[in-house]
């Protein structure tokens, strides 16, 4: 498998890896896993009282395929509001990362797993207030 | 070319029937290596190139079409995970891998946290048993998840998309104890 240069920048320099205390009310949690593979991943994001991203971490137990989809999610999540993230489609991460069709699925896991972190923010926010 | 109908060649293996079928054996999870080995020698010996000399380029190609499918037949009803995959299928039910990708939120904590410790294994005082611990870990997950889809798939109609949700999750513990065992053997090793 012969991997983009992109794909190889994120997977040796992977940016936002980290964690967040998920029971922090300004904080929404993303849990995927692609049951095609058995690999996992998990995206966080930190909401602004305006609704801004203000910052994304991901840990992600997976292919290099899938560390750069999650590495690339997070940075183009922050600074655009949940609206705005909620915009992105795996169809953009694999093309931006040269991902070949039979990586496609990695992306996805990328995709489903912004959406997950929104609906958890949004689910948290909704009830608290 | 022969008149010969290729059936002939291949000791009356078909490519349409089912690997149970071809094996021998009742449709079910229940399948033993060391039971279905012998037939697999056997099927081994029936497609074996030799026998499709007489039948030119075609033959040689059929040949190897034969053989493709005796060994994915004998690899998918010895592993667990592929062998539930096609349990399901082979009763109308097939599984969507490709997306479905949230799933039971406990589950993938608790993945990601096994997946956790084992990238931790290296730093730990004693590596050997950290994995060691891991490797049972997923072991025991993979035999009840086995467990459960036993139950799931007997129960039939009303159990098929749960039986699904399982052979899904068999894969999540597949890939952690094929690491848990590469990492285990590495540090062995070593
Ligand atoms: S192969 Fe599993 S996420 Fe890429």
């Amino acid at each position: 498998m012969a991997y983009s240069e992109k794909v190889i920048d994120h997977y040796e320099n992977p940016r936002n890896v980290g964690k967040m205390d998920d029971k922090d009310p300004s904080v929404g949690t993303g849990m995927v896993g692609a049951p095609a593979c058995g690999d996992v991943m998990r995206l966080q994001i930190k909401v602004d009282e305006t609704g801004v991203i203000e910052d994304a971490k991901f840990k992600t137990y997976g292919c290099g395929s899938a560390i750069a989809s999650s590495s690339l999610a997070t940075e183009w999540m922050k600074g655009r509001t949940l609206d705005e993230a909620a915009e992105i489609r795996n169809t953009q991460i694999a093309e931006e990362l040269a991902l070949p069709p039979v990586k496609i699925h990695c992306s996805v896991l990328a995709e489903d797993a912004i959406k997950a972190a929104i609906d958890d923010y949004r689910k948290k926010n909704d009830s608290a207030a | 070319m022969s008149d010969i109908p290729f059936s002939d060649h291949t000791g009356g293996v078909d490519l349409r029937s089912n690997y149970f079928e071809l094996f021998g054996i009742p449709v079910g999870y229940d399948v033993e290596r060391s039971a279905i080995q012998p037939r697999y020698l056997e099927l081994q010996r029936v497609v074996h190139p030799d026998r499709f000399a007489g039948l030119g380029e075609r033959g040689q190609r059929l040949a190897i079409q034969y053989a493709a499918f005796v060994n994915e037949a004998f690899d998918t009803l010895c592993s667990p995970l592929k062998r539930a995959l096609y349990l399901l299928e082979v009763s109308g039910h097939p599984v969507d891998v490709e997306r479905n990708t949230v799933m039971d939120a406990a589950f993938l904590m608790e993945q990601m946290s096994l997946r956790e410790e084992l990238s931790e294994v290296r730093d730990s005082a004693d590596p050997e048993a950290a994995v060691e611990s891991v490797r049972e870990n997923a072991e025991a997950m993979m035999d009840a998840l086995k467990d459960e889809f036993v139950r799931l798939w007997q129960e039939g109609e009303t159990g098929y998309e749960q039986a699904a949700d399982c052979a899904r999750k068999m894969h999540f513990a597949e890939k952690l104890l094929d690491e848990a065992e590469q990492l285990e053997e590495e540090i062995l090793d070593s």
